[in-house]
Parts: C-alpha cells; sequence; structure tokens
C-alpha cells in the first residue's frame, strides 16, 4: 500500500468546469457522496482504468460529477443514465462506464431503465447512493425515504397509506438472473466505509473481467436534507436506515460467471449491396407492346378479406410493372386492422410520375368478397374495370358503366389444392384481360416477393389458371 | 445501380446504413415498427447493433449515449413515441450531438390512430422539448426520397453537429415504390468532440447544463449562430410556379395529391403550380416570399388542424392571401376533393 | 515541503482551505489528535486541525472526508518527494 494517502489522481487536480472555487467539490459539509467519489477514484487509479472510463453524471447532487472525475464524461438526463451507458458501452465494449446515481434518478424516475439495464447484463458498473431523499431539489421525498420520515413534500411523515413503503432497490434487482453482483454498504463508521471501498472495486474489478453487471448501493448521509449535523446523519443511517435497507450481498455469481470478451463491432463497408438484399445488376425496363388505351396507367383498388393475399396480390402487379419501366407504388392498408378484417391495397402503375398514391378513383377495382365489392363499386371510373370472385360473391356488380370480369377464383385455386393462390389466379385474370403485363413478366417477377421458394411454382400455376380462364 | 420494389420504412435502414450508421436504438410503434424490423435483420449483418429498448425515453437515451462516441446512430418511432423521446432530443440538442430520428407520423392526440396525419409539425419543427433549439428536419415524399434524405440527414448531423429528423406520414413510411439505392458512405467523418474510451477522453464533456446564466447564454446564442448557417441548407421543389396564380403548398403525402392536383387542373389549362418544402426546417420561406411578390395566393393543404400554415403565412407576411385546406384523423384528401375546394373558394 | 523526521513518524496535513469543517474526521480519528479550529476559513468554517502528534498514519480520517484533497495522511515511512 502506498506510503501516503491522498486525492486521486482520477480526479482532475483542478476543478475547471467549476464555477467558484475550483479545489473543493459543491457538495454539502458531511455529504455521502463525496466520500464514495474519493473511493471509486481511488479504484479507477488502482486498477489503471481512468483513460479507458466513461462517466455518466445523473441529475442529483452528483449532476456535477462530471467536475472531478478525471475521465471521458457524459451527464444524462434524470434517471436514463443506464440507457446512456448501455448506448456508449455498445459502441466502446472494451471501456469502463459507471453509471453514478441518486436515489430518485434511479429508483423514481428511472426504475424501469435501471431494472432493463441490469436484466439485460449490461457490463457496466452502477453505483447507487441511497440518501432516502431528493437531495439536489431540496429535501423532498424519495421512493427510498423511510416510513415516518419526514421530508418538504412529506411533512407529517411518509405514510404508508399515501405513499407506500420504501423501494428496496437491491432486493428487487437480485431476483434478475443477468446481475453478476449486487451488494448494499454504508458509509458510516471506518468498518463499515471499509466495506464500500471493497464493494466499490469488486464492482469494478466485474467490469474489467468482462463479466457482467454490477450495483453497489450505498447508503449516504445527506446532513443537509435530513437537517442533522455530519456527525448525527452518520448516526441515523446505522440507528434507522440500516434497519429498513439492511446490509449485505444480495447476488453474486462472480466466482462461476465465464468473462464473455469485449468485441468491438467491426465497420462492415463492403458488398453492402448484397447484405443489403439490394439487386447490383443494373435495371433494364422489359420492353412490351403497349395495352389498350382503357387499361393504360391503370389505378387499381385490391380488397377483400385479410388472409386473402390482398397485398401480395398488389404486390405482384406493382413488382411486375416495375419490371416494365412503369412508375408504380402500392400502399397497403395497415396495422392491426388488417388482422382478421379486411385488407386493401392501392396500386399506381404509370408511365409517368406518379401524384397521389392514393387510388381514390380506381379505374381497376379488384374485389375479392362482397363487403369489398359494396364498399367500392360506386368509386370506379366510368368505363373503369372490375373484377371480382364469383365464387366468392353472388351478385355482380350493378353499375352498368363498368366492365365486369367474375372468375371463380377462389374455387380454381381449391382445385389447385390451395385456397390461398386465390390472389394469384386473379392475377393471371388480370394480366390476361389487360395485356398490361406479359405472363413471362409476372412468372419471372414472383421469386422476388414470394417468401417461401418451393411454393412460387404453384402460384405460377394459378397464374396461367387465371389466364386460361379469361382466354377462353 | 440495380432498382428495388421497397417500402419507405424499409428504404431508410438501408439508406441508414448506407450511409454508414452502425447503431439502432428503437421501440415498436405502427407505422413504424418496419424501421426498427429492417434494422434488427440487417444491422448485425454489417458490423452493426440493433437493440430494442424498454421505451422511446430509454432509446432517445442510448442514442444519446451511443452519439457520445462519435459513431453514426438512429433511433425511429410514431407520433407518440416521440412525445415521449422529447426530453432526450433537447438533451441532444443542448450537447449538439448528430443523431438521427425517424417519424412516421399517425394520428392524434393521445392514441389517436395509426393513420396518416401531418400533426407532429410542431413538436418537430418548432422543438418540442425545452429550450430554443432547433432540429434539421427533412420531410421525404417517396421511397426513394426515404432513402436518399435519411442519408442526407446523417449528412448534415455531422456537418452542423445537430440532431437531425426525418418526418413523414404512415403512407410514406408503408408505401412501396421503386428505390435506387446509391453508393455507400465508406468513411463517416472523424469526430474530435467525440468520446473515444482514451486517455484524451478526460479533455471531453459531453453535457447540456451550463448553470451560469451568463454560459448558457453564451451556448445560446452559438447554436443560433449554427442555426443561421443552416439555414443555407434549405431544400425545396417546385412544380409549375413559374406562371402559376395560385401555388399549393403541401409536404409528405399531401404533396404528392398536390402533384396530381396541379397535374388535373393543368390539363384544364388553369395557372396553377405547387411547392413542396423538402427541409421543414430550414424552411423555404425566402422562396415562397418571392412567389409571394408574382402570384395571387396560396393554398395550404395539410393533415394537422394547420401548423405548416403558420410558417407559410409567416413567409408571406400579409403580401397574399393564404388559404388553408386541412384533414385530420388520419383521412389524407383525394385530388378531386382538393379541387372541388379550389373552385369553391379561389377566385380566379 | 520537507519535515524532519517523515521517514519515522506518521502524520496527518489538513488543507484549511478545502476543509468543509463538517468534523467527520474529528470524530472518527481512533487516537483523537484532530481538532476544529477556533479560526475560520474562506469558505467560513471551523477547518479541522492536527494536533501535531500521535498520529498513527492509519487512514480513518481521509476514508471519512468527503473532500478529495482535505485530507492527506502519511504513513510511517514514507518518502517526502512523494509530496506534490
Ligand atoms: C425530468 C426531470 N424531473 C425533475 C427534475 C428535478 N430534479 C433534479 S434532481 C431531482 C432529485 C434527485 O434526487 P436523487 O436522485 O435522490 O439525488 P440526490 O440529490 O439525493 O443525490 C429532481 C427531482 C429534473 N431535473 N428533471
Ligand atoms: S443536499 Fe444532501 S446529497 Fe446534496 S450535496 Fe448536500 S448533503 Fe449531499
Ligand atoms: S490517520 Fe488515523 S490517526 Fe492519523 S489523524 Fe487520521 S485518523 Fe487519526
Ligand atoms: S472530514 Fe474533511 S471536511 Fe470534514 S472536517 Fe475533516 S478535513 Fe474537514
Ligand atoms: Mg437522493
Amino acid at each position: 500500500m502506498a506510503k501516503i494517502i491522498r486525492k486521486s489522481d482520477s480526479f482532475y487536480p483542478i476543478y475547471e468546469h467549476k464555477s467558484g472555487a475550483k479545489d473543493v467539490t459543491h457538495y454539502c459539509p458531511g455529504c455521502g457522496h463525496g466520500v464514495l467519489h474519493k473511493l471509486i477514484a481511488e479504484a479507477l487509479d488502482d486498477f489503471q482504468i481512468r483513460d479507458r472510463t466513461i462517466l455518466m453524471s445523473p441529475v442529483g447532487c452528483s449532476v456535477f460529477a462530471y467536475y472531478y472525475f478525471r475521465v471521458g464524461n457524459i451527464q444524462c438526463s434524470h434517471g436514463r443514465a443506464p440507457a446512456v451507458a448501455t448506448g456508449i458501452k455498445r459502441v466502446f465494449p472494451e471501456s469502463i462506464v459507471i453509471s453514478y446515481q441518486g436515489d430518485g434518478d434511479l429508483a423514481a424516475i428511472g426504475g424501469n431503465n435501471i431494472i432493463q439495464a441490469a436484466n439485460r447484463g449490461e457490463n457496466i458498473t452502477v453505483f447507487f447512493v441511497n440518501n432516502a431523499i431528493y437531495g439536489m431539489t431540496g429535501g423532498q421525498m424519495a421512493p427510498t425515504t423511510l416510513v415516518g420520515q419526514k421530508t418538504t413534500t412529506s411533512p407529517r411523515g411518509r405514510s404508508v397509506a399515501n405513499e407506500g413503503y420504501p423501494v428496496a432497490v437491491s432486493e428487487m434487482l437480485a431476483t434478475l438472473k443477468a446481475p453478476v453482483y449486487i451488494e448494499r454498504v454504508a458509509l458510516t463508521d471506518a468498518k463499515n466505509t471499509n466495506k464500500v471501498r471493497h464493494a466499490v472495486r469488486k464492482a469494478l474489478q466485474i467490469q474489467i473481467e468482462n463479466k457482467g453487471f454490477s450495483l453497489v448501493e450505498v447508503l449516504s448521509a445527506c446532513p443537509s436534507g435530513w437537517k442533522m449535523t455530519p456527525v448525527q446523519a452518520k448516526q441515523w443511517i446505522t440507528d434507522y436506515m440500516c434497519k429498513q435497507f439492511p446490509l449485505g450481498v444480495f447476488r453474486d455469481t462472480s466466482a462461476e460467471i465465464e468473462p464473455s470478451p469485449a468485441v468491438k463491432n467491426e465497420f462492415i463497408s463492403h458488398d453492402l449491396f448484397k447484405k443489403l438484399d439490394i439487386p447490383d445488376k443494373p435495371f433494364r425496363a422489359v420492353k412490351s407492346e403497349t395495352p389498350p388505351v382503357n387499361y393504360q396507367n391503370p389505378r387499381l383498388k385490391i380488397a377483400g378479406f385479410g388472409g386473402q393475399g390482398i397485398l401480395l396480390l398488389g404486390l405482384g402487379i406493382a413488382q411486375a410493372g416495375m419490371q416494365m419501366g412503369y412508375q408504380v407504388s402500392w400502399i397497403p392498408s395497415y396495422g392491426p386492422e388488417m388482422r382478421g378484417g379486411t385488407a386493401n391495397c392501392h396500386v399506381n402503375l404509370s408511365n409517368k410520375r406518379i401524384g397521389s398514391p392514393v387510388v381514390s378513383q380506381p379505374s381497376t377495382l379488384i374485389a375479392m368478397n362482397l363487403p369489398s365489392l359494396e364498399k367500392f363499386e360506386c368509386e370506379v371510373i366510368p368505363g373503369g374495370l372490375i373484377i371480382y370472385d364469383s365464387s366468392l360473391i353472388n351478385r355482380p356488380p350493378a353499375r352498368k358503366d363498368v366492365e365486369v370480369l367474375g372468375i371463380p377464383a377462389t374455387k380454381i385455386a381449391d382445385d389447385l389444392g390451395n385456397t390461398r393462390i386465390a390472389n394469384m389466379v386473379i392475377l393471371g385474370a388480370y394480366i390476361a384481360r389487360t395485356s398490361i403485363i406479359p405472363r413471362q413478366v409476372v412468372v419471372d417477377t414472383l421469386p422476388v416477393f414470394i417468401k417461401r421458394k418451393n411454393l412460387v411454382p404453384l402460384n405460377v400455376k394459378a397464374v396461367d389458371k387465371g389466364i386460361e380462364y379469361v382466354s377462353q | 445501380m440495380g432498382k428495388q420494389l421497397i417500402k419507405g420504412n424499409e428504404a431508410i435502414v438501408k439508406g441508414a446504413i448506407l450511409a454508414g450508421c452502425r447503431y439502432f436504438f428503437g421501440y415498436p410503434i405502427t407505422p413504424a415498427s418496419e424501421i426498427a424490423e429492417a434494422a434488427a435483420f440487417y444491422m448485425p449483418l454489417v458490423g452493426g447493433t440493433f437493440l430494442q429498448a424498454e421505451s422511446e425515453v430509454a432509446s432517445i437515451n442510448m442514442l444519446y449515449g451511443a452519439a457520445s462516441g462519435g459513431i453514426r446512430a438512429m433511433t425511429a418511432s410514431s407520433s407518440p413515441g416521440i412525445s415521449l423521446k422529447q426530453e432526450g432530443i433537447s438533451y441532444c440538442a443542448g450537447s449538439e450531438l448528430p443523431i438521427v430520428i425517424v417519424d412516421i407520423m399517425r394520428g392524434g392526440p393521445g392514441l389517436g390512430n395509426i393513420a396518416p396525419e401531418q400533426s407532429d409539425y410542431n413538436q418537430m419543427v418548432k422543438g418540442g422539448g425545452h429550450g430554443n433549439y432547433k432540429l434539421i428536419v427533412l420531410a421525404p415524399n417517396s421511397a426513394q426520397e426515404m432513402c436518399d434524405l435519411t442519408m442526407l440527414a446523417f449528412e448534415l448531423a455531422d456537418k452542423y453537429r445537430n440532431p437531425a429528423v426525418i418526418l413523414a406520414d404512415g403512407f410514406i413510411g408503408q408505401m412501396m415504390e421503386p428505390v435506387e439505392f446509391p453508393k455507400a458512405v465508406e468513411k463517416i467523418p472523424e469526430k474530435e468532440w467525440a468520446l473515444h474510451a482514451d486517455a484524451d477522453d478526460e479533455k471531453k464533456l459531453i453535457c447540456s447544463i451550463q448553470l451560469d446564466p451568463d454560459v448558457l447564454e453564451k451556448h445560446n446564442l452559438k447554436l443560433q449562430e449554427k442555426y443561421k448557417k443552416i439555414a443555407a441548407e434549405v431544400r425545396f421543389e417546385e412544380y409549375y410556379c413559374d406562371d402559376a396564380d395560385l401555388v399549393l403548398i403541401g409536404f409528405g403525402v399531401v404533396s404528392r395529391v398536390l402533384l396530381s392536383v396541379v397535374d388535373i387542373l393543368r390539363e384544364k389549362g388553369q395557372r396553377i403550380g405547387l411547392l413542396r418544402p423538402i427541409s421543414l426546417w430550414p424552411f423555404p420561406s425566402f422562396q415562397i416570399a418571392q412567389l409571394a411578390q408574382k402570384i395571387k395566393h396560396f393554398l395550404v393543404v395539410e393533415l394537422s388542424n394547420g401548423q405548416l400554415v403558420d410558417d407559410v403565412k409567416l413567409a408571406v407576411n400579409g403580401k397574399k392571401p393564404v388559404l388553408f385546406y386541412n384533414r385530420m384523423g388520419g383521412i389524407v384528401p383525394s385530388p378531386e376533393e382538393i379541387i372541388a375546394h379550389i373552385e369553391k373558394t379561389v377566385k380566379a | 515541503m520537507v519535515e524532519k523526521g517523515g521517514l519515522e513518524k506518521a502524520k496527518v496535513i489538513i488543507r484549511e482551505d478545502e476543509c468543509k469543517g463538517c468534523g467527520l474526521c474529528i470524530e472518527a480519528c481512533p487516537v483523537d489528535v484532530l481538532f476544529e479550529q477556533n479560526v475560520l476559513n474562506r469558505m467560513g468554517y471551523h477547518p479541522a486541525g492536527y494536533k501535531g502528534e500521535g498520529c498513527t498514519g492509519c487512514g480513518i480520517c481521509f476514508y471519512q472526508c468527503p473532500e478529495p484533497g482535505a485530507i492527506t495522511v502519511f504513513k510511517k515511512g514514507y518518502v517526502e518527494e512523494e509530496v506534490t
């Protein structure tokens, strides 16, 4: 052991960021934060990890921890230090990341953030200063305030009926599987302070060894908030806080845990198109004859039940249309409404830039169930086309000013052995009737959007059945 | 380059990765979830990290932490989630962290619905969080722009050390269109202010707190100076504005509908044009003011109670009438509906 | 700062200007060699002082003190050059 015990190198020699006196902290006389700072700084020195340490300053009296610690510093929003710590640790797995938090910060506003960081087993070290009060804002009640303890927002003492019991953070977090080490210690007499010193070192050691999450809860004096002298305050920790918050190790798997090495992300920039499933062949549009005028630049609305493959049908048209060199757009009905209910999509194929992708006046309506036909029939432009599944819709469209094509798509699909490919039968019928897309283009593009490749041949068969039905 | 028929939401992720983004922190919400899903799929393939956070609050704070390390990182959400992120966004703006936030807007207020709205205009363009800050806000109106503007957002964020936002609506997020992906950014800029987990870090500090009012005012003045510089990044599209009497103004999916309106009415011989702000901040105020010199009236169309229209009115400054048409609740007006409105209210 | 006899005797130095007069060191010193001074320092606190004799170099006061730089403890056998 060093022969001289003095201010650690892991403190800035001069607190440049601080206004006023730059050689003393901003903490009140007798505040526990300062002592804990010293124990942490000493450990950073002794373990020689200062250079790669990044410290989260919370919101609370230790908001200015960054004045003092001569490390990489990030000041965090109230309660979110574990999330911020997660972010930076994921960028620098080899760094030593410390989340320093008070009880309001960690146990109240940031309650979920600490639980989730602990549960993910982030390889970070949390120093949790439990002083049973909101120090910084002037002594209001904290989640850890003792029953009966008077604060400025529990002026008659914390009442169980109104505010519930104090939150036991260490015990709670110890129920999780991931945390490696959780201990509660107290900054009281020399013996207990020495235990704090050891706990601080152990927690950091666990991170150095890449073993995972650790948290040290430190019962700590707030003489100002408690309205006591520093000496009284320490006694109060022993007499009252330690009764409510028993000291001890609540979780320690450090001996059995296997260290997982800190692997820094490798920035991969080669073969990105391949990795991102982006085709890197130059695009070449398929040439073909122009369809009859009334079928050009179609604006399609396709509608039916969820599960009928409505969206996929639209996609098939859009995908093949793109291959033909058309401008295309496809908009689905989206979200939970799709499930079990109706589904529809809007598809545009056009020779020029597509304005509204929303099809309010379709030139083609594909209706795969009766409600869809009833709902959208009126929207179709005069001279437009309505294709409907006549195996499910027993009344043909009433409109007399449009072209109507009924096809028993579901029946045909059923005969092929899979009712779910009725959409492809319709697709075949649509391209056969309008000659907007040659069969071969559809066949070539099917594999792009049909996820299960072994189903492609069956889908092609369905398309052909649709074509065949129309051509008869 | 190859062309791909792809959802706007997915184009964002591919664009981000091509821009060198390797960190994504998100939380599911319709209609933005495909962004997180695509990030979850692709990030690990390119040496990146995807993490589903416990909330939008956590995800923006993870982003804050990750961006402190000087890498390119992003998050995405939709309106209610963006509301939750606002405190963190303010911290990122105050600490001058270059992050990218995607907002695929949905109907509000409250839980509202998942249909497209544009009612987050104010909370993104005006700064929904506390403090005197500005976000760079880009408003794509196609899947192609979802990719291109995301890449631009990363570039501008780094260039100005400022958060940048992609503000799109549910339809632009959900819509599939062909996208031609540009070449990947090979190296992202070095950032000397960022933490690197090395001995130099002791000289660095990521923070937004400045207790001393004089110092905080100075910081604010510095930010305002920066914002003045960013004004040069204004982007917009004009369509038939040259000889127009009536100029329509709208962004996102609305601008697509307005495009149809212009096409239809031009065919009928009407002198109508479209100005589409691509950057909502910086706002094309100058261009609108110039148009105000020569045209007869403006019609602003938006999917909100009238948020963009305020900025247009400020730019026009009373010189010409600024008419307004809107839908709320997730309804996108049809071109015919807007044309009917024009015929009823706009006197030639 | 050179003090004769340093090698034989432990000692404690309190930087009065960094002391906040909390008294925790005084309370904790097992051999009672610290005391509250009558003077006021620049912050208006009564700083702790060393009686000048009897420090064992145990370090307890250092670890009770919340101020990083207020207390320096020299154990028996320390080397003067270490003081910076
Ligand atoms: C979002 C938000 N809410 C409230 C505050 C105000 N605030 C500052 S510190 C604090 C309490 C801190 O208490 P604690 O975490 O126990 O730290 P201590 O000061 O006791 O060390 C609060 C509520 C804030 N800064 N931000
Ligand atoms: S208020 Fe309490 S916690 Fe804050 S500095 Fe003072 S003593 Fe410490
Ligand atoms: S080092 Fe020990 S003996 Fe010396 S003054 Fe401090 S507490 Fe007392
Ligand atoms: S513990 Fe430190 S601050 Fe308190 S009286 Fe002693 S030297 Fe001064
Ligand atoms: Mg507290």
